[in-house]
């Protein structure tokens, strides 16, 4: 992240030292890949700099990544709440062990001043923290008895509708995707992202933390590249249960919600509240990635 | 039907197999790329080849019988796609198979002769051979006595094969090495050819139940020795690549490896096969997905 300080430091009269540049790689099945098309492009900061090159995913990553997010899906759900809100309490601490790198480069990427990129960090940590203990309490406040007027017992359970596509606020970097990841996974689901195609780098830095977190590879993908080009391959996936929409344009959003019809993806209108408001998290947001299963129990017998 | 060919029975004569060379070549033919029309013809050319297979101890009619309708009609609402080739059952079912199948072009194959290990005495290897038969099995699918091709007895290995062969009657035979147990490409050079001079209609790879089954440089050395043995007897014999191969990609490799080895003639589902169960939902996911550009998801398939 300190680019611009390494080549300032590479005065003649010190000894010379290669700036090593990182190469941002998408994050699929637990691995940091290439795109298979073996395409790339620039990104660059507010004021048109470049800053390092990021794949451009293709039709052929998004089916890579479903296909992973599919294997992982039904040992993720079956791991205890606990575990999970384990796991993801150890997203939050290896977070804020790299917070000033990421509020460095948010800084970078989004223009943002010092104390503003670090109260984005502050704020995704917490939020990571928050979810982390909704894990094993969510089923307890979603699930009901029901009073039934025959002789059954007769209960309902939250489960998680499965493999999720999730396509993330352009802005914030960082915090909107956050916000929209954790409630997806945090009941089992697993997802597969469309990283901001405006800001990438947040999320392709936020992968390092989800790689040494324990989080299951498979879990969470993320792919960068063009929503135009990749959204109607996510909406029209068959092995995809539900879609979690943000900061398309109207006519794109439209066109994944048909899409969706396809299998009657999920295709819950989160109300696009700011990122930073506290109503951006909270059950509502698990609930709407969730499906409730009733079972009628007979007793009496 | 086909009988002995009269060779003596030398495998010494076999050639080596250059382990290297083998896999270089093997892997290089999987480089191909087969899409758009020529990749929808394989497709349906694979499904056409498939061996439909169940052999599970918990397998019941009730599963037989859907896999053969799944065999008649592999993708419910198109019947331009299949049927395939064969269903592959445990003998005490092939009465139930062939039921299902009446007025069907698809054949029930069974495996005998103490599936899958083959380690029970020769009589009644020939018995449960001869009731396979005898209950309608059109096909019989035997194991070799792996113990003793290793121990060197091979004329033990050959003369079993020939006299189930024999207990076969009109039913085409199937020969399978078991190749995860030959643990050398040598060794399974001289198997394809011992189980050819014996009397197979078919070489198989594997019987599903051992890994590594059906590697394509396995494959292969079981093809180049079906090609020397045609160039010497003038018998066409059939390949069965059974185990391991679950997805379309496998399967078109599997397709390039015998036009390149065999030429057109070998492609037909009368002289090569797929042993599969999970690979036949790959095949109808991607020829859905061709047709509707909408990957697919095996939610939408049936199991069986």
């Amino acid at each position: 992240m300190a680019g611009g300080q390494a080549h300032s430091a590479a005065r003649p009269e010190t000894m010379t030292t290669l700036e090593i540049r990182k190469t941002y790689k998408m994050y699929v099945g637990g691995a940091f890949v290439r795109s298979e098309s073996g395409r790339s492009e620039a990104a660059l900061d507010r004021r048109g700099q470049h800053l390092a090159n990021v794949c451009r995913g293709s039709r052929k990553d998004v089916r890579d990544a479903v296909l992973q997010a599919r294997a992982a899906q039904g040992k993720w759900a079956g791991a205890s709440g606990y575990l999970r809100g384990q796991i993801l309490y150890r997203m939050a601490e290896m977070l804020e062990g790299r917070s000033e790198p990421m509020a460095a480069l948010l800084r970078r990427t989004s223009g943002a001043t010092p104390a503003r990129a670090r109260r984005e960090v502050r704020t995704a940590i917490d939020r990571i923290v928050h979810y982390a203990g909704w894990a094993d309490k969510y089923p307890a406040l979603l699930s009901s008895v029901n009073p039934v007027a025959s002789a059954y017992f007769d209960f309902s359970l939250p489960e998680p509708t499965g493999v999720v596509g999730v396509v993330v606020p352009e802005a914030p970097g960082l915090l909107g995707l956050v916000s929209d990841v954790l409630p997806v996974i945090v009941s089992g689901n697993t997802a597969v992202v469309l990283v901001s195609e405006r800001d990438p780098l947040p999320a392709l830095e936020w992968a390092e933390v989800l790689a040494t977190s324990d989080l299951p590879g498979g879990v969470v993908n993320l792919l960068s590249g063009h929503r135009e080009e990749l959204v109607p391959h996510l909406a029209r996936h068959m092995d995809v249960n539900a879609l979690s929409l943000a900061g398309l344009s109207p006519e794109l959003d439209r066109m994944a919600r048909q899409d969706a019809a396809v299998n009657v993806k999920r295709t819950p209108r989160i109300a696009a509240t700011d990122a930073t408001a506290p109503a951006a998290q909270g059950l509502h947001r698990i609930r709407a990635f969730v499906e409730i299963k009733t079972t009628w129990h007979p007793v009496g017998w | 039907m086909t009988t002995a060919v009269l060779l003596p029975l030398d495998l010494s004569r076999v050639p080596r197999v250059d382990a290297v060379g083998v896999e270089e070549r093997a892997a290089a033919l999987a480089k191909r790329s087969i899409k758009k029309s020529a990749k929808l013809a394989g497709i349906r050319l694979a499904i056409s080849m498939i061996d439909l297979t169940t052999l599970e101890g918990k397998d019941s009619a009730g599963k037989v019988e859907q896999m053969c309708r799944k065999a008649r009609q592999p993708l419910p609402g198109d019947p331009t796609v299949g049927p395939v080739a064969a269903v592959c059952v445990y003998p005490n079912l092939v009465g139930v198979a062939k039921r299902a199948l009446a007025g069907s072009t698809v054949r029930v194959a069974s495996v005998a002769t103490g599936f899958p290990a083959g380690l029970v005495p020769l009589d009644l290897k020939l018995e449960e051979t001869r009731r396979a038969v005898a209950a309608g099995a059109d096909e019989i699918d035997m194991v070799i006595d792996r113990g003793a091709f290793l121990a060197g007895d091979h004329a033990a290995v050959h003369d079993e094969i020939a006299r189930v062969k024999a207990a076969c009657g009109p039913a085409h035979l199937k020969v399978i090495l078991e190749t995860g147990e030959l643990a050398t490409y040598d060794h399974v050079r001289r198997a394809s050819w011992l189980a050819m001079q014996a009397g197979a209609d078919f070489i198989k790879t594997s019987t599903g139940k051992i890994q590594p089954a059906a590697t394509p440089p396995v494959v292969l050395v079981m093809l180049e020795a079906i090609r020397d043995f045609y160039f010497e007897t003038g018998r066409r014999i059939g390949m069965k690549p059974a185990g391991g191969v679950r997805t379309t990609k496998q399967a078109l490799h599997l397709l390039v490896l015998v036009k390149e080895t065999l030429g057109d003639a070998w492609l037909s589902p009368d002289l090569f096969r797929l042993g599969a169960s999970t690979l036949t939902n790959d095949l109808l996911m991607q020829l859905v997905k061709e047709a509707t550009g909408a990957y697919q998801s095996e939610d939408y398939f049936s199991k069986d």
